[in-house]
This record gives C-alpha cells, sequence and structure tokens, in this order.
C-alpha cells in the first residue's frame, strides 16, 4: 500500500507508551489519524484523537482507511479481525514476536475480504511529503525526501540507512514499504515490487533483503516475467550473506535451512533478473546516478 | 526451538501416531538394559540437534544387548556431526517395508502450512526433486479427510497426516516432519524419526512444553550466549575478532557482512534493536567479555531507535569498563549529531562519516599484532 495525505488512520492500542509517542510523530508527519482504539478506554483522548474501545466502535463514528496496529504480540491476531470486522482495509501491523500461526490465519483473513495488510514485525509506510504510518522517522529530512525511488525492505534500521544513502545523494523516496522481518508477511517482497511497478511515480525501486525464506527469488520471478527492469530499474542490496547457515538473525525470518534462502540463491535470481545487486550499501548512491541518468 | 527426538515422538504418541519402543541412556550400561527389554534387533541413535545423523555415523544397529552395549560406548562421548552426544535412544528395530517422508511446515510463499509428501523416505528433502507432493493448506480450514486421502492413497496413512496436521497446530510447529516414516510388512505405519521445530514466538502459549524440553536439554549455547539470554538481548558467538555491536537485525547482519567483505572475520552477532536499545551497556560488556575480540565496531543507524540514547549508553559503559582494545564508530540517523558528540567529547574518538570506512579500520587494528598497541 502506497499511503496518501487526504487517507484516513486509526491508531489501534493507543493508549500504550509507544503508541501515543509515536502518534504524535505521525501527526507531525501529517498522518491524518482521526482514531485512536484501546480496548476499555473508550471516551479518552490522546493528542486531541478520541479513543474508542474497538476498532470497530472507532469505525461507527469515523471513516477510516488504514489502521496501524501498536498491539502486543499474543493480542494482535484479535486485533486485526477488529480491524477488517470494522470494514478497515489498509492494516500495518508492527508487532514482532507473533506466533507465526496467528500471523497465517490474519493474513488468511485479510485476503479474504480483499484487505491489504503489512507486517507483521515492520517499522511502517511512509510516504515523504505525504504522510508516515508506523515507527519510521518520516519527519526527518535526511532520510526521506520526496522522490521517485520506492524502497521496499524487511528491516527498520538498514532501511534507514539505505534512505539515509538516496536522500545523500540527490534522490528522494516515492515511498518506504517496510514489509516486515517475519517468515510468513501479509505483503511480500514481489507485493511490493507490483505495487511500486504500477505506481506513477516511481521511477526505480530499491530492494533491501535478506537471508531466509524465497521471498526474494518470487520478485526476481515478476521482474523476469513482466521485464520490470526495462521499465524501471531495481537495485537490491542482500543483508546476511556471510551468516552462518541453521543459526537465526535476530529477525525470525532470517535463517538458512539447508540450501533454501541462502543470500546467494537470492542474489543470482536478482541478478538474472536484471536488477544490480549491491554488494555494499554505501554503493547505492552511485549506482542510483548511473541507473536513473 | 528444537525438540529432542524422544520428546518429539512422545509428542506424536499424544496424539495416537505410532512410534518404535524406546527409552533414553546416558551410559552404555543403561543402553544394554534397554536394549535387553526391548528384546531382538535395536537401533542406538545419537541424540542431537543436526540433520543427516546416518550419514555421520550417528545411527547404529546391535543384534543383542552385548552390542548395543558395546556400539553406545563408541557414541556416548563422542561428537557426531559438530554435536558432542550425551544421549543415546535405544528403540525397537521396525519391520520395514517401505520408507516415505511427510512433512508439515509454515510456507512464506503460500502464507499457509505446506504439506510435503514422498514415496521416498529416509533422505534429505533437497535431494527429494520431482517426486515430492507439495500441498499448501488453508490454516483456517485444516487438513480435511479428503484431501489427505487424495495426497496418501491410503486410509492408514491419511490419518496419520491428520493427526500430523492437529499436531502441528496445537503445538505451534514451525516445522514437523517424519523422516523416515516406515511402513511395516503388517500394513501399519510407524514413525522412525521426527524433526519437530516450535515456534520460539508461540513460547507464551506453549510454556510447559518449552519448560519440559529445556529441563531436558539443559542451557543452550556458550556462555555468553546464555548470559545474553538472561539480558534478553540476542546474541550469537562467531570465529572472528572484530567484535560488532549495532542496532536492529538488518544492520547487524549488514555489519557482519561488510567485515567479511572487507576480508574480516566478525567475533559475534548482537543487535540492541527495538526495546533493546537502552541496553548499550550490558551489550558492550557482553562484546568485551569474548577473549578473541581484537577491536570493537559500534555501527548504529537510528530510526525510531535514537543513536544518542545508545551512544550514550556505550560512553558509559565504555568508562566503566576501560576496554584495552580499539573501538570504531558509524553512526547515523536519528540522533546522530548529539551521538557523533558523546564519542568525540567523552571517548575521544571520531567517529567515520562512511560505515565502510570503519569496518575497514576495525579489521586493520584487528590485524595488528599484540602488544604493538599503546
Amino acid at each position: 500500500m502506497i499511503l496518501r495525505r487526504d487517507q484516513t488512520v486509526l491508531v489501534q492500542g493507543i493508549t500504550g507508551k509507544q503508541a501515543s509517542f509515536w502518534t504524535e510523530k505521525m501527526l507531525a508527519c501529517g498522518t491524518r489519524i482521526v482514531a485512536g482504539s484501546s480496548p476499555g478506554k473508550g471516551g479518552n483522548n490522546v493528542f486531541g484523537i478520541p479513543v474508542y474501545d474497538s476498532a470497530v466502535a472507532a469505525a461507527a463514528t469515523h471513516s477510516i482507511d488504514c489502521t496501524v496496529l501498536f498491539t502486543p504480540p499474543m493480542a494482535t491476531k484479535l486485533a486485526v479481525f477488529d480491524a477488517l470486522e470494522a470494514g478497515i482495509r489498509n492494516l500495518v501491523v508492527l508487532a514482532e514476536h507473533v506466533p507465526v500461526h496467528d500471523v497465517m490465519e490474519f493474513v488468511a483473513a485479510a485476503k479474504g475480504v480483499g484487505a491489504q495488510l503489512v507486517g507483521p514485525n515492520t517499522a511502517g509506510v511512509v510516504t515523504p511529503g505525504e504522510c508516515a504510518v508506523g515507527i519510521m522517522p518520516g519527519f526527518a529530512e535526511n532520510i526521506f525526501q520526496p522522490g521517485s525511488v520506492g524502497v521496499i525492505s524487511r528491516s527498520g534500521s538498514l532501511g534507514t540507512l539505505i534512505c539515509l544513502d538516496i536522500v545523500r545523494a540527490g534522490f528522494g523516496e516515492s515511498a518506504f514499504l517496510g514489509i516486515g522481518g517475519d517468515p510468513v508477511l501479509g505483503t511480500t517482497t514481489a507485493d511490493a515490487l507490483r505495487i511500486f511497478d504500477g505506481d506513477a511515480k516511481t521511477k526505480a525501486v530499491v530492494i533491501v533483503g535478506e537471508l531466509g525464506g524465497t521471498m526474494e527469488e518470487e520478485a526476481a520471478e515478476y521482474a523476469a516475467q513482466t521485464k520490470m527492469s526495462s521499465r524501471k530499474p531495481i537495485v537490491a542490496f542482500i543483508a546476511g550473506r556471510s551468516a552462518p547457515p541453521g543459526r537465526r538473525m535476530g529477525h525470525a525470518g532470517a535463517i538458512v535451512i539447508g540450501s533454501r534462502g541462502s543470500g546467494e540463491s537470492k542474489v543470482r535470481a536478482l541478478r538474472d533478473a536484471g536488477a544490480t545487486v549491491l554488494d555494499t550499501p554505501s554503493d547505492i548512491g552511485s549506482v542510483l546516478r548511473n541507473v536513473l541518468s | 526451538m528444537n525438540v529432542p527426538e524422544y520428546i518429539a515422538k512422545s509428542l506424536l504418541r499424544d496424539a495416537g501416531i505410532v512410534t518404535p519402543d524406546g527409552e533414553v541412556a546416558r551410559d552404555a550400561r543403561a543402553a544394554a538394559d534397554h536394549a535387553r527389554k526391548l528384546g531382538g534387533r535395536v537401533a542406538i541413535k545419537a541424540q542431537i540437534p543436526a540433520g543427516k545423523r546416518g550419514k555421520s555415523g550417528g545411527i547404529a544397529f546391535a543384534e543383542t544387548p552385548e552390542e548395543a552395549e558395546a556400539k553406545a560406548a563408541a557414541l556416548i562421548g563422542r561428537e557426531v556431526a559438530g554435536h558432542r552426544v550425551d544421549e543415546v535412544l535405544i528403540e525397537s528395530a521396525a519391520d520395514i517395508e517401505r520408507e516415505l517422508y511427510v512433512a508439515i511446515l509454515n510456507d512464506g510463499s503460500s502464507r499457509g502450512p505446506l504439506l510435503l509428501f514422498s514415496r521416498e523416505g529416509g533422505i534429505e528433502i533437497e535431494e527429494q526433486g520431482e517426486t515430492i507432493v507439495r500441498r499448501a493448506l488453508d490454516v483456517r480450514t485444516g487438513l480435511d479427510a479428503a484431501t489427505a486421502r487424495e495426497i496418501a492413497g491410503d486410509d492408514a496413512l491419511a490419518e496419520l497426516m491428520q493427526k500430523m496436521y492437529e499436531r502441528f497446530i496445537a503445538l505451534d510447529c514451525e516445522l514437523l516432519e517424519i523422516n523416515p516414516l516406515a511402513r511395516e510388512r503388517s500394513g501399519r505405519y510407524i514413525a522412525l524419526d521426527c524433526k519437530m521445530t516450535l515456534d520460539d514466538s508461540a513460547r507464551p502459549r506453549q510454556k510447559e512444553l518449552f519448560a519440559r524440553i529445556e529441563t531436558a536439554t539443559g542451557p543452550l549455547g556458550t556462555t555468553l550466549e546464555q548470559r545474553a539470554r538472561a539480558a534478553s538481548l540476542y546474541f550469537i558467538e562467531l570465529d572472528g575478532e572484530v567484535g560488532v555491536l549495532a542496532n536492529g537485525a538488518g544492520l547487524t547482519m549488514t555489519t557482519l557482512d561488510a567485515v567479511h567483505l572487507h576480508g574480516g572475520k566478525p567475533a559475534n552477532f548482537l543487535e540492541i534493536g527495538g526495546e533493546a536499545y537502552t541496553k548499550a551497556t550490558v551489550a558492550l560488556e557482553l562484546v568485551l567479555s569474548n577473549p578473541r575480540v581484537r577491536s570493537v565496531l559500534v555501527n548504529f543507524c537510528g530510526a525510531f531507535a535514537r543513536t544518542d540514547v545508545m551512544a550514550e549508553g556505550v560512553a558509559q559503559a565504555y568508562e566503566t569498563l576501560r576496554p584495552s582494545v580499539p573501538f570504531f564508530f558509524s553512526i547515523h540517523g536519528t540522533g546522530e549529531e548529539r551521538a557523533i558528540e558523546i564519542v568525540r567529547e567523552r571517548l575521544g574518538i571520531e567517529p567515520f562519516a562512511l560505515m565502510d570506512d570503519a569496518v575497514k579500520a576495525a579489521i586493520a587494528a584487528a590485524r595488528e599484532p599484540a602488544g604493538v598497541r599503546a
């Protein structure tokens, strides 16, 4: 999903410490937050935003395009179902350590009603100059500038480093889509690539991937089949290429099992699909200058 | 978390899946006793968390209790596939007609459980090639009898697949694999091996199961890894000399890659991301506790985590620990001006403007012979 400034946002779990801190930051980015929800906290307000007991209750009063979930991992499944029942069709799920079977269940439910779900274990999505949803510093001008580079990242910290380099090189981002570090995700690398392929503002795409799973290979398949790199150049960096097999590198999804999910297989697939794969993120500026000139 | 074979098998038996009779032995004498009690031909299986156990010599067979004793004695205390064998499982050998393969795992591509089935068992999944059946399942409806029957071809096997699926869901498995699954001459199916991995994120609702496994296996990992876990930090000890401290999983992986790319070897993976970003002090203590560390590379990129808070933590730790190894910093993102000022003024160290330059300097310092540094 690429969110626009006119879209209305609900913050689920808004009364929590992190959520209220980030509600203020998101408002500063221009995000149109119209309501919050927290079980048992209905009737309060956070920075003037009215709080309801549930997403369903909030949706009874407000028209809501998107919700961002600041929920504890074990409470996330029910909160997603609450949002879907409320008719909300764009969901950003931030929680890390949600049981994978819960994720599979709510991802299937979201798909079943045609909702877009980003996450879990994402830092969020940013449309520079318009809005930010999640815990990315959309307000930081050295990291986010309106522009034409679409960024897809499994990681918040590394995605930030890449965005810094993009802005330092004189470019800006059409959008930053943090897709999350979990093994099962609502929006995959291929889904995000498809979104940027269809976005008129995006002239090039940067994929920040990492070892584990086969998402980057599937994205490469999409790029190869549709010859995307001839329309919009793709630049990629894959983290964890030196990681020992069988060890989980911080993210639940970052693990090589057998030969499955190795960095080398991703690099090969992306290069075969016409993408430029970087050996170090520091090269991003010069490579973008080459492909966008 | 990987479940030891004998516990995994007891969890299968709870659902009515047949496994060989067997018992765990920690010494050769007990192995002989178990073999005598079981009678007939037995298998002696090293209890280690590694695949390809048969190929690495971790499985032996014995016709008599005496032979079982000798073979157990040869296994216990030995290293198999990089793991020390503390326990062996003594099991009745099955009357095998053929060996099959069944597994269920969480699949990121189909975003649901994936059932894998092959009529060629006993070998690694990577070697299965064309013979394997892959069926994506909907977690909301599960594995119904008709689908199971269609994949399995016979009722007994279909029923076993459904029982496996029930276990997979009930125990929050990431992977449940029976390989080999033996069909006996009697037509009965029996699970000769079981690889079970639990979803660590499901720990809050699987407390008893996790506790049972941890009691059986003892604490996992090196001493430093255990210390990290106690402090709620994720730390992996590696065999290099450059100590690494970074924030966020993605940036930490990238920092390790950069050390490799420029010809060095990292000493650890350690991320202080998310809510752990205030734990720089305890994190730095861990990095410095590794005697192999000859230089320390600190790479911070602040998004939601603030680099000034992390730098303050590192500065405090540095002042307390007074490390003898040199430090190299790369700091970018939220709070960087203040963070760089802290490092410059309190530690007298100038952070590098480019991550790769900090990495190269840390590698060069780690290579210097000991005693050269002031």
